[in-house]
C-alpha cells in the first residue's frame, strides 16, 4: 500500500503525461488512429475540434476503465469498453450538436467513429485495464495531446498550403494571387495526410535514433 | 584537356574532411566524376571489366532525348505561331519554342540537382547521376506553360519524397519524373490540363486542346495520320513526335540501354486493350474514343513516349525476364483503359505505369516463385 502515498505529479505521473507528446506518440510511434488523421486535417477547424472530443472520451474513458478494472470479466473486456466509448461518444455527440452545430456538420461521422479510434481503444486495453484512475487519467489526457497536437500540425499545413486559409480565414493574401499563386490541390487530398504524418515521423526519428525500428 | 584535370586537382585538398571547403566535397566529387574516369575499382570478389558504368548508360539515356527535345521547342514555337496565325521562319520557330523550352529545363536540374547534393553530402554518399535522366525527361512530359515555381515545387517533392527517402538513385519504387508529372497534375490541374496550358502565349480564339481531350470531349480527333507521326500537334513538350522518339528508341535499342522486352510488351499491351476496346465500338456509340483504331491509340499521346522512356527504366521496372513482359504489358493495357474509358483523365500512360512501377516486386516474386515451385517439382521428379 505503499504506492498509495505517492504524489499526485510524482516523475512517473509526469512522464505518463508528457511520453505520449513525444516519443511514445499514439500516431508517429504507436501508429494508432491513422484514419482519423486522414480524415479530419483538411481544415483546422474540425482537426481541433476532433481532438477536443478525443480528449474527452480518453481521459475520461480511461477513469471510468480504471475504476471498473477489477470488476470486469475478461471475456467480456471488449464489449464493456465499447459501452463506456459509446456512451461518452454519444455524450460529446450531443454537446457538439447543441453548441458547434457548423462543425458537428462538418465532422458528421467521425464524430460517431471516435468509438472505433484505435487509440481509446488500445490505451483501455494497454493501459487503463491495469492501472489505477489518477495515472490513467494523466495516460489518457497524454496521448489526447499526443494525437492532438499531430492533427492540428498536419491541419495547418493541409489548409495553409491546400485553401490559403487558417480557421477560415484568408491568410495568403489576394497579391500572391495576383502574380500566379495557385493553392496545390494535391494537399487537399487524403494521400497528402499520409506525406505530412510521415515528414513528422521522419524528423522526429532522424532527431531521436532510439526510435528507429529495425 | 589537361587544363580541367588541373583545376580540379589544384581544388581537391581545399575539399577534403576537415579542411575549409569540406561542405563541398560532393559537389567536387560529382565534377570530378563527369569529366574522368575516378580510379576506384572493385577490391573484391569476380567482377566484369568495361567501360559502361552508370554514367554512361544514363547519358546514353539522355542523349536518346535530345531528337525529342529539339522537336519539342520546334513544336512549341510551331503552335504558339500557329494559334495568333502567323508564319515565321524554321529560325525563329526553334527560338521561341528554346527560349520557352529551356527555363523549364533550367529550373528541373537546379532544383533536383540541388536537393540530390544536399543529401549525398548529409549521408556521406557521393553525387551520382541518376538526376540526370529524371531532369531531362520532366521538361519532356509537362505542359510547355507550366509555370516554373509549380515545377519547382512538384520536382522537390518527387525528389525528396520519390527517391531520396528510399535511399537515392536505384533504391526507388515510383519514376521520380512521373511522379514529378503525378504531382503537378494533382496539385495544380488547372495548370496541367484542359485547352489552356499545352500552347505557350496562346491566342485566345484557337483551340487548343490535345487530341485526347478532343476525343473525350466526344469531337474528332483532328489531326491526320501523318501529324500523330511528325508530331506537330498540341501536348506536352517532347511526347508528340513519334519519328524523334523512334530515333531516341534506335539509340536505347542499339546500345542495350532500354529493354526490347519492356518496349515490345508495353506496345502490345496497348494495342491489345486498344483492339478490345474497338471492337466494343459499335456496341457503345456514344463514346467516340472507342472508334480510334488500336494502331492509332499508340500514335497519339504520350503512349510512345511512355513506352520507349518510362517503362525501360530499370530501377522501377520488373527485374526478371518473364516479369519484364507481364509488367510492360500491363502498363499498356491499363493505360488505354483509364484513356478511354475515364472521362477524367484523357491520358492514362502516367498513371498506368505509375501504378505497374508499385507491383513491379510483387510480380518478379511471383515470377521467381513460381520458378522455384517448378525447380522443386523437376527435382523431386529425378530423385
Amino acid at each position: 500500500m505503499a504506492e498509495e502515498k505517492e504524489p499526485m505529479f510524482s516523475p512517473k505521473n509526469i512522464k505518463l503525461l508528457t511520453n505520449p507528446i513525444n516519443v511514445d506518440n499514439p500516431i508517429t510511434k504507436q501508429v494508432l488512429g491513422i484514419c482519423s488523421a486522414l480524415a479530419v486535417t483538411v481544415k483546422l477547424e474540425p482537426a481541433i475540434v476532433m481532438s477536443l472530443s478525443v480528449l474527452v472520451v480518453l481521459s475520461f474513458g480511461n477513469v471510468i476503465i480504471s475504476f471498473m478494472r477489477n470488476g470486469i470479466p475478461s471475456r467480456i473486456r471488449i464489449i464493456v469498453q465499447l459501452v463506456v466509448i459509446a456512451a461518452l461518444v454519444i455524450l460529446v455527440d450531443q454537446v457538439l450538436k447543441a453548441y458547434a452545430y457548423n462543425v458537428s456538420k462538418q465532422l458528421s461521422v467521425f464524430v460517431g467513429l471516435i468509438i472505433t479510434n484505435c487509440i481509446i481503444m488500445g490505451r483501455f486495453e494497454a493501459f487503463a485495464m491495469t492501472n489505477k484512475p489518477w495515472p490513467s487519467f494523466l495516460d489518457g489526457l497524454g496521448n489526447a495531446f499526443g494525437y492532438a497536437w499531430i492533427l492540428v500540425a498536419v491541419a495547418f499545413f493541409r489548409e495553409l498550403f491546400g485553401t490559403g486559409s487558417l480557421m477560415g480565414l484568408q491568410i495568403i493574401p489576394d497579391s500572391f494571387y495576383e502574380i500566379g499563386y495557385v493553392n496545390n490541390g494535391l494537399v487537399l487530398l487524403p494521400p497528402m495526410a499520409l506525406f505530412a504524418v510521415a515528414t513528422i515521423i521522419w524528423v522526429q526519428r532522424s532527431r531521436n535514433k532510439d526510435l528507429v525500428e529495425d | 584537356m589537361k587544363f580541367i584535370r588541373n583545376i580540379l586537382d589544384n581544388i581537391k585538398p581545399h575539399v577534403q574532411k576537415g579542411e575549409k571547403f569540406q561542405a563541398f566535397h560532393s559537389m567536387f566529387d560529382a565534377a570530378d566524376t563527369l569529366f574522368y574516369t575516378p580510379d576506384v575499382v572493385t577490391t573484391s570478389g569476380s567482377h566484369i571489366r568495361d567501360g559502361v558504368d552508370m554514367k554512361r548508360s544514363m547519358f546514353i539515356v539522355v542523349i536518346a532525348m535530345i531528337p525529342a527535345l529539339l522537336f519539342g521547342m520546334w513544336n512549341a514555337g510551331n503552335l504558339h505561331y500557329a494559334s495568333i496565325g502567323e508564319t515565321a521562319s524554321f529560325m525563329d520557330t526553334f527560338w521561341f519554342g528554346f527560349i520557352q523550352v529551356l527555363p523549364i529545363v533550367l529550373v528541373t536540374y537546379i532544383v533536383g540537382l540541388g536537393i540530390e547534393i544536399a543529401f549525398a553530402q548529409g549521408r556521406g554518399h557521393e553525387v551520382n547521376e541518376g538526376f540526370f535522366v529524371s531532369g531531362m525527361l520532366i521538361p519532356l512530359i509537362v505542359p510547355v506553360s507550366t509555370p516554373l515555381w509549380m515545377l519547382a515545387v512538384a520536382v522537390a517533392f518527387a525528389v525528396v519524397f520519390g527517391k531520396e527517402v528510399f535511399g537515392g538513385t536505384g533504391m526507388n519504387i515510383v519514376n521520380p519524373a512521373l511522379l514529378t508529372r503525378a504531382v503537378l497534375f494533382f496539385a495544380y490541374p488547372s495548370a496541367m490540363s484542359g485547352d489552356k496550358v499545352w500552347i505557350a502565349e496562346k491566342a485566345d480564339a484557337f483551340s487548343g486542346a490535345t487530341p485526347l481531350a478532343e476525343l473525350t470531349a466526344g469531337n474528332d480527333i483532328g489531326i491526320s495520320h501523318m501529324e500523330m507521326i511528325i508530331g506537330n500537334y498540341a501536348g506536352s513538350v517532347g511526347e508528340t513526335s513519334i519519328i524523334a522518339l523512334a530515333i531516341g528508341a534506335f539509340i536505347l535499342l542499339a546500345t542495350g540501354v532500354g529493354n526490347w522486352k519492356l518496349m515490345l510488351s508495353f506496345f502490345v499491351g496497348g494495342i491489345a486493350m486498344g483492339g478490345i476496346l474497338h471492337g466494343l465500338a459499335d456496341s457503345f456509340p456514344d463514346n467516340t474514343y472507342l472508334q480510334l483504331c488500336p494502331w492509332e491509340h499508340i500514335l497519339i499521346g504520350g503512349f510512345a513516349f511512355g513506352g520507349i522512356f518510362m517503362i525501360t527504366d530499370p530501377v522501377t521496372a520488373a527485374q526478371t525476364e518473364m516479369g519484364k513482359w507481364i509488367y510492360g504489358f500491363l502498363a499498356g493495357f491499363i493505360a488505354i483503359l483509364v484513356r478511354v474509358l475515364n472521362p477524367a483523365y484523357p491520358e492514362g500512360v502516367m498513371l498506368a505505369i505509375l501504378f505497374m512501377n508499385v507491383f513491379a516486386p510483387t510480380i518478379d516474386f511471383y515470377v521467381v516463385d513460381s520458378n522455384i515451385k517448378k525447380r522443386l517439382k523437376r527435382a523431386k521428379l529425378s530423385a
